[in-house]
């Protein structure tokens, strides 16, 4: 596969700022400033960043509560997303939403569900819409592998391949839902088994390994963009940090702290890291100038929700119904 | 189900004026929805059945093609979520159930995402779109086919919930939730269904949010909501020969709800009966008198009486269904508790 520079660098920045970005949001949330409920996606990023590598402003996508990535590598502002998780007027969803309900229309990014499986049928509709529209954007939803067993999953796949609809179902597969490991809930290798592949495009991918997810989500969208129909990737990868909340949940006893380690080891960041190095495709000082800039980025981020207004006790009752 | 004319006291034009059937009124805002908007489409199981869902959407697929009249999938949920999509991506989508009970199966699509898009990124964007069902009632339609579920539907803030009582409202509330930019829910009674009524053949809509005094008087105010407007007039009449002058007010929506509308009736009669086809417990009656209660003590000569279903499922059997729903006697009797007789 030969892939631009400048997009080896792109993806490598996009998961290296969701990284950073989550490291700062965990760092800080002992101080009790972002009262919501955060869910990190540490040791997940190459699915975002290699999903949206391949996205237009105008392909809509919907995610869930565990979207910081896919919001970030998406182009939804920064300042707005920390200054939501600090519940500020200032936020994405001025204070209404919080970590959980992240959107910026500008970057495409439509919205996200606390509801397992709640984006589903949406991006599902989204995309009747636009191919009723006549446009060939392709709209994406991301979701767990605990989506998979909601019922809603199998009536929004069903109706995107009746319809033929330009959408792509992005599971990441992070074996866990809260303390339920996978084998647990669903039986089989594949958690979307017995599509007719004239029907749906399917893949299965290593989630962490960013190159590979970039090249499959590349033929999943050509599958979709030229409407021959929805297709489904299924990324394999391992939530590194608890369901909810900062730091390791290794000491719970519900999962093998060696797994864990495991996981960690195979870091989507770091391997990609070795190989730009190793491929010579930018140079260590470079690198390092990515990150500094990151940290630059990110300490304004938070300077700027710190100092943006809460909303008002009297705003209560805005925003329940549209003019 | 025979046709009836359209009690002469819900007549909203002159007799010279065009009369249509209560369906017919609603396939009319449909197809002139579709005719003059091109985001709208209509969706529903059995939308383009030779039937047509009881009229209201036959021969809609022929007029305006299948790509915007069509037929669904049985997955409720899922098809609410893609008239939600649909609607962010800008068009109106109208979704028709034949059966008000299969309303539950939506519930965490129209509740925890319809009701709360708009809100929960504070008005970024909005979800216009309109979910018609409808409550059956007869020949031992029973518990899963007859639900009155106005009660549990009128609780969500974000979702509007509307209950046309006349031919008019159900094209004009119709056409009201297509125009509107957010989630509305019309309760349709299928009781509504054999009559007819006054209805311009021009574009017009009633405003979600405004009741209306079908009767004006003096003595008790009578508030009711869809097919119990009517029982609410007709027991009206009887009670007029006794020398009891009611006040009939259709609620026409119950969220937002017309406060305002109910306690200026009550000022004027001290006296209320609040009548709905729903059960009695945490519904729109219990609602109605608790609005009473709360802003309109001063006003109440007597206690509020609610008539409403009894707090039970709805039996199939004729003789258990004529125990169960409530109608005109029920009313009168449950007004004679309050007022004084006259004569």
């Amino acid at each position: 596969m030969n892939i631009p520079r400048e997009t080896l660098l792109s993806l490598y920045h996009d998961m290296l700022r969701t990284r950073r970005v989550e490291e700062s949001i965990e760092s800080l949330y002992h101080e009790d400033q972002m009262k919501t409920p955060i869910h990190l996606y540490i040791g997940q990023e190459a699915i975002a960043a290699g999903v949206c590598a391949h996205l237009r402003d105008d392909d809509p996508i919907f995610t869930t509560y565990r979207s910081h990535g896919q919001y970030l590598s998406k182009g939804g502002d920064l300042n707005s997303m920390i200054a939501e998780l600090h519940c500020k007027e200032t936020g994405c969803s001025k204070g209404r939403g919080g970590s959980m309900h992240l959107i910026d229309l500008s970057a495409g990014h439509y919205g996200s569900s606390a509801i397992v499986g709640g984006c589903l049928p949406i991006a599902t509709g989204m995309a009747f819409a636009k191919k009723a529209q006549g446009s060939d954007a392709v709209t994406v939803t991301f979701f767990g592998d605990g989506a998979t067993e909601e019922g809603i999953f199998y009536e929004s796949v069903n109706y995107a391949m009746l319809k033929k609809l330009p959408v792509v179902f992005v599971l990441e597969n992070n074996e866990w839902a809260v303390c339920s490991h996978v084998s647990t809930r669903k039986i089989g290798e594949n958690l979307f088994h017995g599509a007719d592949p004239e029907h749906l495009y399917t893949a299965k991918v290593d989630g962490n390994a960013v190159l590979d997810v970039y090249e499959e989500a590349g033929r999943a969208f050509a599958h979709a963009r030229s409407g021959k129909g929805p297709a489904f990737l299924e990324c394999m990868t391992y939530r590194i940090r608890g369901h909810a909340g900062s730091g390791s949940d290794a000491d719970l006893g519900y999962r093998s702290p060696e797994d864990i380690e495991v996981w960690a080891k195979r870091c989507p960041i770091r391997s990609f890291r070795a190989w730009l190095l190793r491929e010579e495709v930018e140079t260590p000082i470079e690198l390092e100038r990515m990150d500094a800039q990151i940290e630059t980025e990110i300490e304004n981020a938070f300077a700027f929700a710190t100092a943006s207004p809460l909303p008002k006790g009297e705003d209560l009752l805005l925003h329940i119904y549209g003019e | 189900m025979p046709e009836v004319r359209e009690l002469e006291w819900l007549r909203e034009s002159k007799p010279s004026e065009r009369m249509l059937g209560y369906p017919q009124a609603i396939c009319e805002a449909l197809d002139q929805a579709l005719a003059l908007d091109p985001r709208v489409f209509v969706m529903g199981q059995g939308v383009d059945d030779p039937g047509g869902m009881f009229g209201t959407t036959k021969g809609l697929h022929n007029t305006h093609g299948a790509a915007r009249c069509f037929d669904t999938p049985l997955a409720e949920a899922s098809m609410t979520g893609v008239a939600i999509g649909a609607a962010l991506g800008g068009m109106r989508p109208v979704y028709m159930h034949n059966r008000s009970d299969f309303l539950f199966l939506t519930l965490d699509q129209l509740v925890n995402h319809a009701s709360k898009w708009h809100y929960m990124f504070a008005g970024a964007v909005s979800v216009p779109i309109v979910v018609w069902a409808c409550i059956g009632r007869g020949w031992g339609s029973g518990a899963q086919h007859s639900q009155a579920l106005q009660g549990t539907m009128m609780q969500y803030p974000g979702l509007k919930v509307v209950m046309p009582s006349t031919a008019y409202d159900a094209k004009g509330l119709m056409l009201a939730a297509i125009a509107d930019n957010n989630p509305v829910l019309i309760l349709e009674h299928r009781h509504n269904f054999k009559y007819k009524g006054a209805v311009p053949e021009k574009v017009y809509t009633v405003p979600i949010g405004k009741g209306v005094v079908r009767r004006a008087g003096s003595d008790v105010t009578i508030a009711g909501i869809s097919n119990m407007v009517n029982e609410a007039l007709l027991a009206a009449k009887d009670l007029a020969a006794i020398g009891i002058d009611a006040e009939v007010v259709d609620l026409r929506s119950l969220r937002p709800l017309d406060e305002t509308l109910v306690l200026e009736s009550l000022r004027k009669t001290g006296r209320l009966v609040v009548t709905d086809s729903g059960w009695k417990t945490g519904g729109v009656a219990a609602e109605v008198a608790a609005i009473a209660a709360e802003k309109g003590l001063e006003f109440l000569k007597a206690p509020v009486r609610r008539v409403t279903c009894p707090d039970v499922p709805t039996p199939s059997g004729y003789t258990l269904e004529q125990a169960f729903y409530a109608a005109k006697d029920d009313i009168i009797e449950a007004v004679r508790t309050i007022v004084p007789p006259r004569r």
